[in-house]
Order: structure tokens, then sequence, then C-alpha cells
């Protein structure tokens, strides 16, 4: 038996074409033809099969002639000499009587992608574009891009280009979208199509007659068009207002595009789009299919970012069906977290610790830090019910558990407590490294809380050389350390022995270095080591931010109606950043040119480090190493605007120039400040212990806020302080 | 801008491949394949990426439907594309499946090379595209006697013409042209429902979504009209007629719906074209216009033994003539129950305990209205404690009903003017499916593992697939010239 795709195959079928018997039966040659195609998209190469299908070609049965196309179209580039003698039937075939005909040929004399053959297609195509059948001007109209694309380099034909023009107002709106697709193509290089007013209003006037596809090709290219003044920018809104609200999610999410570019100085307007795409929106939420409801729930994750009240009442719309599938759910459960307040709060707790023993562990996982982020805003509800989670003694569940209390208690230092009752005794059940991790950071940190956490880290402690995470092992050592400030006594023996074992006996590099860091720290003196550990064990100030502001629009108006909402984490959430203790925490990355213009200006003479940012704690670890020789450099700066940015935002600007927040007030308070922290570039090595360290604080006293609101100027001074240590 | 698009089998076989711009190699279908699978659970699989090839993916009839294309491209777009592609396959080719595409590929292909061009959506609409489209489809529905027995002895009509199978709407459209075939309409009314209980028995949220959706198979196209309930009022504030009205928040319509006479006599007016189309949408939520089709009654104890037993009553409140079909109650039980044993109330029942989805599932393919049924259900769960209580529940309940919309919404009649040469037969299907009942039987307080702490709720989900036993009826009203 022959295997398919073999040589026998195509050596069978080879015989069969050109048997003149099976050529002078039209069903039977059509059959073969079939299979030919049949074994071409499974995969097999039938590429040498190509002379005989060239002679198929030449038939005046349509669906053969197709046939042969779609092979001829996958080979061509194989075989370009033998393409050559297609070119006459096909060009035989632009001068039938029959449109359909004509416009098969030209389509497939422009799809062969053989830059031998572009001279032969010149002609047909320029008669296409005045044929007086429409399907054949469609298809030649996008065969000069097709054409252009082939040979990028050669000059670009003038005449053509006008003649694409003119067909702008072509009776068919398939041509006039053609038409624009091809120019954009064309004259990419001098970027697209021009959009100017006479075609700008053409193109509105004609939006009607296109199908869905063709409203949201126009639509997409109008976004580069700026009205000249307000009254048309208005009319042109009025018109497209039918458009915002269509049942079409397409020609909605394009319209909404548009609005948003064409609205970028009037946020108001804006706003008000929001509103009006709502209904769409949420009927988008509930189509038939699941892609497109995900697809909605994506955008409507952005748009909560300008509009967090948006769809507060609606948040029933966002509850899980159980057959839904993880990722809708995932996403569902974000929005849920957004539409929080006190009138529903029950409801959604409720709706959510359901969630929690979902069958599909991230599912669960999501669900519980969404519990865990309401608790920021509601932590007493919140708590009472992660408490009855741990209950359930089940692995996965008790790890996230403990993960997002941890993550709640560094931003509600007032939860404390609860935590710590809670955690006892779980330690037996949580297996995977983020969990311990987390238990061991909040063992460290509120040791002095819970009665048996001795006992707990001396299990880890007899355990460690079978530990395989170094970041558990890290997390131990300096939990170990902690609880030795606090209860020196129990603790004494068992730290000597960890800090034993990780210097004498421990491969890993960064475990062993902390040990002996922690070791010379203790040499110091209790108090030098009480300074460096136990300065922070919250941020009370990032809970501040839990309400987020409302995000002006621009900032991510222009990923909207594009992939990026839908990929993974697109949408950031504190809840992504499971792992690691809460001071390695970052916030939200939100790029703000304006802002990291000025500083990268003032800061142009130094080389910042460009490695992976030290994290505040080594920071101060390695500021308080070196004592010796420092710079202290004070400076008065005047910065238009900058004090309407939001702290994540002024971090998200400092961190593309590579300079990392340790710590800022919160906001509206006075005076504010910011800490900052960096470190230079080293030529010698890539070891950033050996750099500059740069420690600034960015003080703004609030006086000049007075004088802006008398003279309308939007200008502050801000002091700059910085320090700086070289290694 | 779609660069590519490829549609591939649940195992991975190559069905369709179709390059239009030549940008990107061929073995992006084997990568997409290997991202597919490899996907672990939290990973949205819509969107993904390798490099700059992006791929935009829907699932449907069991097959992925693939389009590569560049990271600026409208997902909406893309998706609404692939959803309409579906569409067309399935008007083309009767019905969506592995075997369909695969005896219809030429035909795909055809398909494919009208709606794109180099990588840009021409047209999508199959009153265009039937002038192009040459292939003819070969239909995968073996021979049957059921279409024979349609025709009476010397040609009299019999009883059975007054009702279709429900695969009479799954044929292509195309073959009715060229082998004389009947021309026929369907129309489909479906609601969704999605019900959630709580504890007390108090209705937390109903949501129901209905659509009409219209199968043309008629050749040339002639206005149809579609007569809806006199009563039928859209919004809270509006009302009309007498008796008992039928009721919906938002509603819309096909472009090609004209709406002059809707608001006085509640009729729609359309040209439908060839293929099927959802003609009108409509939603109701949180008011259900009657009860919960479904209500369980369920009880949960320990035995001394250490077993966990649950009483599930389930009382089925439509009216007698009609029943619940394929109904299929899932409850969640806790992580490492090992054995189960049942009692059920009737012999078509069955019940299995699921470990990979941690669910008792229990099925009854026939419940009438008006009746009850009840079953007992012991799990042996090693280590039990009061907190594995947390994790029964919650219930969830699937059911078809065949000829009974939730809203009560009715097609009075169905109209084709000006009247149509040659016999045209229209076929009226009402189906709210089932409701997903969703009956929680939740966490109780962790002292007293008793049943006082029920909590429980209905989810009510309506789907009509195809291949349930529901017969389409003729539509019952004369023709007027």
């Amino acid at each position: 038996m022959p295997y398919i795709g073999s040589e026998d195959t195509v050596r069978d079928l080879r015989r069969v074409l050109s048997n003149p018997n099976v050529q002078s039966d039209q069903l039977r040659y059509r059959n073969t033809i079939l299979k030919v195609i049949r074994a071409m998209s499974q995969g097999v190469d039938v590429s040498g099969l190509f002379s005989e299908m060239v002679k198929a070609c030449a038939t005046v049965d349509i669906v053969q002639k197709k046939l042969v196309y779609v092979f001829l179209c996958s080979y061509a580039t194989l075989n370009p000499e033998l393409s050559l003698l297609v070119i006459n039937t096909l060009r035989k075939d632009c001068q039938d009587p029959n449109p359909m005909v004509r416009s098969l040929a030209l389509r497939n004399m422009t799809n062969l992608r053989l830059p031998s053959l572009v001279e032969y297609v010149e002609q047909p195509l320029t008669a296409g574009l005045r044929d007086r059948a429409a399907c054949v001007r469609r298809v030649a109209v996008l065969g000069w891009a097709k054409l252009h694309n082939l040979q990028t380099n050669s000059e670009i034909d003038a005449a053509v280009v006008n003649e694409l023009y003119s067909l702008l107002r072509d009776p068919d709106p398939v041509v006039m979208v053609n038409c624009l697709r091809a120019l954009e193509e064309i004259l990419r290089e001098e970027g697209g199509v021009a959009i100017n007013k006479p075609i700008t209003h053409h193109l509105l006037n004609r939006l009607k007659e296109c199908d869905i596809w063709g409203q949201c090709e126009v639509l997409r290219i109008l976004q580069r068009y700026r009205p000249q003044s307000e009254d048309e920018l208005f009319n042109i809104l009025s018109l497209l207002d039918v458009s915002l609200i269509s049942p079409h999610p397409p020609v909605m999410a394009a319209t909404l595009s548009l609005f948003l570019s064409l609205c970028s100085g009037l946020p108001a307007v804006g706003l008000a789009a929001l509103e009006r795409v709502r209904g769409p929106l949420l009927a988008a939420c509930g189509n038939t299919s699941r892609e497109m409801q995900f697809t909605a729930l994506c955008h409507i994750q952005l748009l909560l970012r300008s509009l967090p009240g948006l769809m507060g009442e609606h948040y029933k719309r966002f509850f899980c069906g159980y057959a839904e599938p993880a990722y809708i759910k995932q996403r569902k459960i974000e929005v849920l977290v957004e539409l929080v307040n006190d009138d529903n709060v029950a409801i959604l707790l409720d709706e959510l610790r359901g969630y929690c023993t979902d069958v599909n562990i991230s599912t669960a996982h999501a669900a519980i830090s969404a519990i865990g982020r309401i608790g920021r805003s509601y932590s007493d509800k919140c708590l009472e019910i992660l408490t009855e989670l741990l209950g359930l003694k089940q692995e996965h569940i008790t790890s996230a558990v403990v993960q997002t209390m941890r993550d709640l208690v560094w931003v509600c230092p007032q939860c404390s407590r609860t935590v710590c009752s809670a955690v006892e005794g779980c330690e037996a059940e949580i297996q995977d490294s983020q969990g311990r991790h987390a238990l061991l950071w909040l063992l460290g940190v509120y040791g002095e809380q819970v009665s048996s956490v001795p006992y707990t880290l001396e299990v880890f402690i007899d355990g460690v050389r079978s530990e395989a995470s170094v970041g558990v092992k890290m997390e131990l050592l300096t939990a170990t350390v902690r609880l030795f400030l606090c209860r020196p006594a129990e603790t004494q023996d068992m730290l000597g022995r960890l800090l034993h074992y990780c210097i004498e006996e421990e491969t890993n590099m960064c475990v062993s270095d902390q040990a002996l860091l922690y070791y010379r720290l203790l040499h110091c003196g209790i108090e030098e080591t009480r300074k460096v550990l136990q300065c922070r064990r919250s941020d009370p100030s990032l809970g501040v931010l839990i309400g987020r502001p409302a995000e002006p629009i621009n900032q991510w108006s222009y990923i909207f109606n594009t992939l990026e909402p839908l990929r993974p984490g697109a949408i950031e959430t504190e809840s992504a950043t499971i792992g690691g203790s809460p001071e390695h925490m970052t916030f939200d990355p939100k790029p703000n040119n304006d802002l990291s213009d000025t500083l990268s200006y003032s800061f142009a003479p130094l080389s910042l480090s460009l490695s992976p940012a030290l994290s505040p704690e080594e920071f101060e670890d390695l500021w308080l190493q070196q004592q010796e020789n420092y710079v202290y450099m004070e400076e008065h700066v005047q910065c238009p605007t900058i004090f309407r940015c939001s702290p994540q935002s002024l971090q998200a600007a400092m961190q593309l120039v590579n300079i990392q927040t340790l710590a800022f007030t919160p906001p509206h308070t006075l005076p504010w400040r910011v800490y900052l922290y960096t470190n230079t570039q080293n030529k010698h090595s890539a070891d950033t212990c050996h750099g500059t360290l740069i420690l600034g604080e960015l003080l703004y006293t609030g006086e000049e806020i007075q004088k802006k609101s008398k003279d309308e100027e939007n200008v502050g001074v801000f002091t700059y302080i910085f320090l700086a240590r070289r290694n | 801008m779609i660069s590519q698009v490829f549609i591939l089998s649940s195992q991975g076989d190559h069905l369709i491949y179709k390059d239009f711009r030549g940008e990107a190699g061929s073995d992006v279908v084997n990568l997409f394949y290997e991202k597919v699978t490899a996907l672990t659970g939290d990973q949205p699989p819509v969107v993904m990426r390798h490099k700059d090839v992006h791929f935009v993916h829907v699932r449907q009839g069991g097959l992925y439907w693939v389009a590569t294309t560049t990271a600026d491209t409208s997902p909406f777009t893309i998706i609404e594309f692939l959803n309409r592609l579906t569409a067309l396959v399935k008007d083309y080719c009767g019905s969506l499946s592995e075997r369909s595409v695969q005896m219809n590929f030429a035909l795909i292909y055809e398909l494919l090379d009208e709606v794109v061009d180099y990588g840009y959506i021409q047209t999508t609409s199959s009153d265009i595209l039937k002038n192009f489209i040459q292939t003819e489809a070969v239909s995968s529905k073996p021979f049957s006697l059921f279409d024979l027995s349609n025709v009476g002895l010397f040609g009299a009509e019999t009883q059975q013409s007054k009702v279709a199978p429900s695969s009479a709407a799954t044929r292509p459209i195309q073959s009715s042209r060229d082998q004389g075939g009947k021309s026929e309409i369907f129309v489909d009314v479906i609601e969704r429902m999605l019900v959630v209980i709580g504890s007390n028995g108090v209705l937390m949220k109903a949501d129901i979504e209905g659509e009409i959706k219209v199968k043309c198979y008629m050749p040339t196209c002639s206005e149809m009209r579609i007569g809806l309930n006199e009563e039928f009022s859209i919004g809270k504030s509006q009302l009309r007629g007498y008796g008992a009205a039928v009721r919906v928040d938002e509603c819309s319509f096909h472009q090609a719906v004209r709406l002059d006479e809707f608001d006085s006599l509640r009729i729609l007016r359309l040209c439908p074209s060839q293929g099927e189309q959802t003609v009108m949408q409509y939603q109701l939520s949180d008011d259900l216009p009657s009860a919960p089709p479904f209500r369980l009654f369920p009880t949960i104890e320990r035995d001394n033994g250490g077993r966990l037993l649950m009483y599930m009553k389930l009382r089925c409140d439509l009216p007698p003539k009609s029943a619940g079909i394929n109904v299929s109650a899932t409850i969640p039980v806790p992580k490492g129950s090992v054995s189960l044993s049942q009692e059920l109330s009737s012999p078509d029942q069955s019940a299995e305990l699921q470990p990979q989805s941690r669910a008792v599932v229990w099925k009854i393919p026939r419940f009438p209205g008006g009746t009850q049924l009840s079953a007992l259900f012991k799990l042996e769960v090693p280590g039990f404690s009061s907190a594995s209580m947390l994790e029964v529940g919650p219930v969830s309940l699937s059911f078809e009903l065949p000829k009974i919309t939730a809203t009560g919404l009715q097609i009075r009649f169905l109209r084709l003017s000006p009247f149509q040469p040659g016999p045209a037969q229209r076929w009226v299907r009402f189906g709210m499916r089932t409701f997903d009942s969703d009956h929680e039987v939740g966490p109780g307080p962790s002292e007293d593992p008793v049943q006082d702490c029920f909590h429980w709720w209905i989810h009510c989900l309506l789907y009509l697939s195809q291949q349930d036993d529901v017969c389409w009826t003729e539509s019952v009203c004369c023709l007027t010239s």
C-alpha cells in the first residue's frame, strides 16, 4: 500500500492527469484535480505535477479553472519558468466576455507572486481598472498593490496612483474601499493615502453604502484626519454617532477609535463617547461567540481605566457562567474587582467565593487574589472569607490565600492580627515555593504576634538542605534574622545553625552572600541590624491608591481596537504579582513621555545602570554598607504640570530612565516628597555593587500652589536633593 | 488585514490553508497547533503570538478557525470575520464538522478566494457570493428513509408533512438551486436563560437572551413578514394589549429588517438572503415572566460512617403537556471523593462521579412537567472535614425545553408576499433551550454540616442545538394575496 504523500501518490496522479481519456472526460478530469488539491492541503508535496496542472488550466469549466489556480498560486514561486506558460491562458481569459472569468484570471495573475511576470501583468491590470464590471475593478485595484509589493524598490507609477485616486469616486463601494487599501500600501513610504478635507467628506458621505468591513476600513484610515475647525469636528462626530451605537462590534470599535483620535484635545467629548458605547459593548459581552465576548471584556477593562463608574450598575453581567472557559472567567473576575462599591460588595464577594473552589486552579487563584484586592477597601468581610478558605486545607488554595494575605497586610497593616492568627499552622499544606515565600515573609515581619513562629521556622531550617528554591532560602534568612531581633532567646540557636549552613555549605552565591551580609551586620551590633531590617513592614501610602484615579483616555486610546488588550497580562493587575515579598512589587508602568524627557535631560551627564533594577531592600543594604565619601547636592527646579501626575505615572516615568522609587507620601499632602534611588553604570564590571549609588529626595513644599491658583500658571518648584556614594 | 487563514481539526490535521499575502511560511500552522496544545489553563487562547505573527482563532464545530495577522489589527473585525466565515461554510456545506469541511474543501477554497483578496475582506454577503460560487456542496448526510416518508401514497399529503425532522435545516443552501430542491424557510426562536437562586430561594439574578433566526432556502428573494405577539413590548414603561404582556428590555434587529409596521402591528418585514441570519436579538434581565422551570430541594448530611449523603429532590414546574429533555444536574463534591452509590427514582436516569471535574453528574433524558424526581447519593470521602462542605455546590442544572419560550414570545404568522410561484414551505421552531439551572448546595457553618445551611442557586442556560429531537412545525397561517 502506498503511503500518503509518497512518491507513488504523485506518480499515480501524474499518470491519470496525462491520460487522454481522462482529459476528454470533464468530470473525471475535475475529480483527479480535486484529488491533487486535497493532497496539497493535507501537506503533501505535489509540486512535481506543475506542468500537468498548467495544461489542465486551459478549460472552459470554471470550477476546474478555480481549482487549478489554487494549485498554481501555491507552487508558482517554485517553478518560475513553467509559470510563464500559464500567463498566456490567463491573458486570454482577461478578454473573456464573462466578468467572472475576467476577475478570476486577473486575481490569479497577480497572486502568482512572480517578479518575472510583472511586465505581462501590467497591461491587463490597466485595462481592468476601466472594466465595466465592478468585480473586475475590485480585483484590478488590489492587483496594483500586490504588484507594488512584488517590486518595492521600483518607482511608483504616478499615472496609476492618479487613476486610483480618481477611482475613489467609483460607484461601487468595494472598489472605493479597495482603492484606499491599495493606495495605503503603495504610498506607505509617504505615510499612506492623502486624507484631506474633500476626500474625508466624500468617504464619510459614502460610509452608509459600505458593508461593515468597508466601514471599518474607512473609519480606520480617517483616524489620520485632523478637522480644521471645531464646527467641522462636531459635524463629523454627529455624522458618526449612528455608527458608534452600531450593533456590529467591529463598526462600533472602529468608530470609537476614530472618536478618541478626533477628540484627543476634548476629553469631555471622549468620555461622553465612552458612555455612549456602554450599551453596544455590553451587548457584545453577551454575544453568542465566546471569542467576541472575550474581546469585548478586554476592551471594557480599558474603558474602566478612564471611567471607573461606567459599568457599576451592570455588575451582574460580569458574573461567570458555570460552563465558561477559564480565560473568560478570569477577565470577568478582574472586571468585577473594578466594579465593587458599598451597595454590591456583599453580593460580589459571595459570587467570588463561589469561584474560589473552581476546578481550574488558575481561576481559583484569580478569584482569591480578587478577594484580596477588594479587601483593601473592605478588609473585614474579605478576611472572613479568606480565613474560611484556609479551612478547606487544600494545597493550592492555602498557598494562594497566604500570598493574598501577604499582599493585603502590606497595604493594610491593621489586618495583621487577623492574618497572623489565620496563617498559624497552615505551613504543612503549602507545597509550592511562592506560597512558602509569602508565609515566611509574614512570619518574619509579624513574628512577635504569633507564639508558634520559632517552631515553624525551626522546621523550615531543619529542612533547608532539601529546599530547592533560592527565593525561599533567602526569605528564610531574612525572616530568621528579623525574628531574632524580637525574640532572641528562642531564635539564637537556630539562627546560628542557619547562618553556618548558608555560609559554609550553600552553593548558591545569592544565598551565601546574603547570609554573609547578615552575619556581618549582626557583628555591627543589634541596633544597626534593627535599623536595616525592621524599618518597613507595610506601605500604607499604597492604600490610598486602591480606588485608582481615572486615567486620561490618551493613556490607552492608542491600543484600543488592537490585539494588545487581548494579550495575557496586557491590562496590568496587581493580582499578577504573585511571588516575592511585597517590597518587590512594582507598579503599573505607564509611559509619560514629557516627564521622562525633562528628567533624562537633567541626568544627562550620568549613565545609569541598565541592568535589572535593584530592589529597595538591596539598595538599602548596599547604601548602609558604605559609610564614607558622599556628595551632597541641592537643586531647585521649576517643573510645569508635574504635580498633576499620579505617583504611579511619575514612578513609571522614572523607571523608564532607570530611576527607582523608594517611597513617597500620599498624594494631596504637603509637603509632598518622593524618595528616588539609582546607581550608575560601571564600565569595568557588570556588578552593580561597584557603581555610584544615588539617593534623591524630590520635595514639593506646596508654597507655589497658592501662587498657581492666583496666577493661573501651572508651575511648581521642586527641590531635588541628591546624595551620591561611590563604592 | 489577514495574512493567512487556516482550518485545523481538533487533532491538528490541516484541513484548509490559504496564504493571502505570502508574508509568512506555512510552518506557522504547526506552530499554532503546538502553541494551542501547550496552553495551560490561565492563558487566553484567543490571541497568541510568535515573533511578528499574531494568531487569532475561534473554535466552532470542533475545529480551529485561525487567521494570522499583525498586531495593530482590530480584534473585533478578525473575530467577526472568522465567525462570519464559519456561518458561510455552514450555509454552503449544510453543517459544520470536520467531515463536512474535508468533503467540501474545494468549495471552501473558492469561498475564501471570493471573500478575501490580498488579506482584505471583500464581501461576506451570501447574496453577492451566490453569483460567484460554482462548486456544489457535497452533503455528508446519509440517505434517509424519513425523507421518503413525507411523500404519501399517490402524492397525497400525509400527516407527517406537517412536521419536519430537526435535521431538515442542515442542508447546503445551494443544492436547492440545481436539484430543484424545496423552497423552504425555517424560523427559529431560541432563548438562553441564566438564573441564579440564592440559598433562601430568592431569585438573585435572571437573564434571558433570545434571538429569532431565519434560514432561507429560496433562490429568489421575496418579501417576508413575521408577525410577533401584539402584546410584545420593549422597555420597562411601555405596555401593550390587555393580556399578559410579553416584555423585553432591549431589542435589536438585523440591518435588512424594515420596521415600518413594527410599532403598530409588531410585524417584521425583510427580504431574507439565502442562508442563515439572525433577524432579531433581545434581552431581558432581573425579571422573569414566569417561575423557573425547575426547583431543587437539596439535603446534605453526614452519616455515622463518615459518608456524605446528598438527597436531591427535583421538581419540574412546567405545564403537564411540556417536558424538559436532556436534563443534567452537576453537583460539585469535595476533592478526593472516591466512590458513589446512588438510588434513583426511575431506571432511565443515570448518575456518575467524574473525578477530573470533581462532580457528580445526574442525567435525566426526559422530565415531564408537573412531576418530581429524587435521588440519593452516598459518597465516600476520605479525610472528610467540616470544611469540605464548602466544596459542595453550586449545583448547576442544564436542560432543554422544546416548544417553550421564557418570555412568551410567539410567531403569530409568517407570510411571503408577493405570492410565490410553486410551493414554498415555511417552518417554525421554538426552543427555549435549557436553562442550565445551577442549584448551589453551598457552604454552611463549619460546626454544623447539617441541612439548614443550604445556599443554592440556579443557573439557567438555554441553548438550541441541532441534534435535539425538536421537530419543525409548519407555520399554520395561510397565505394572503
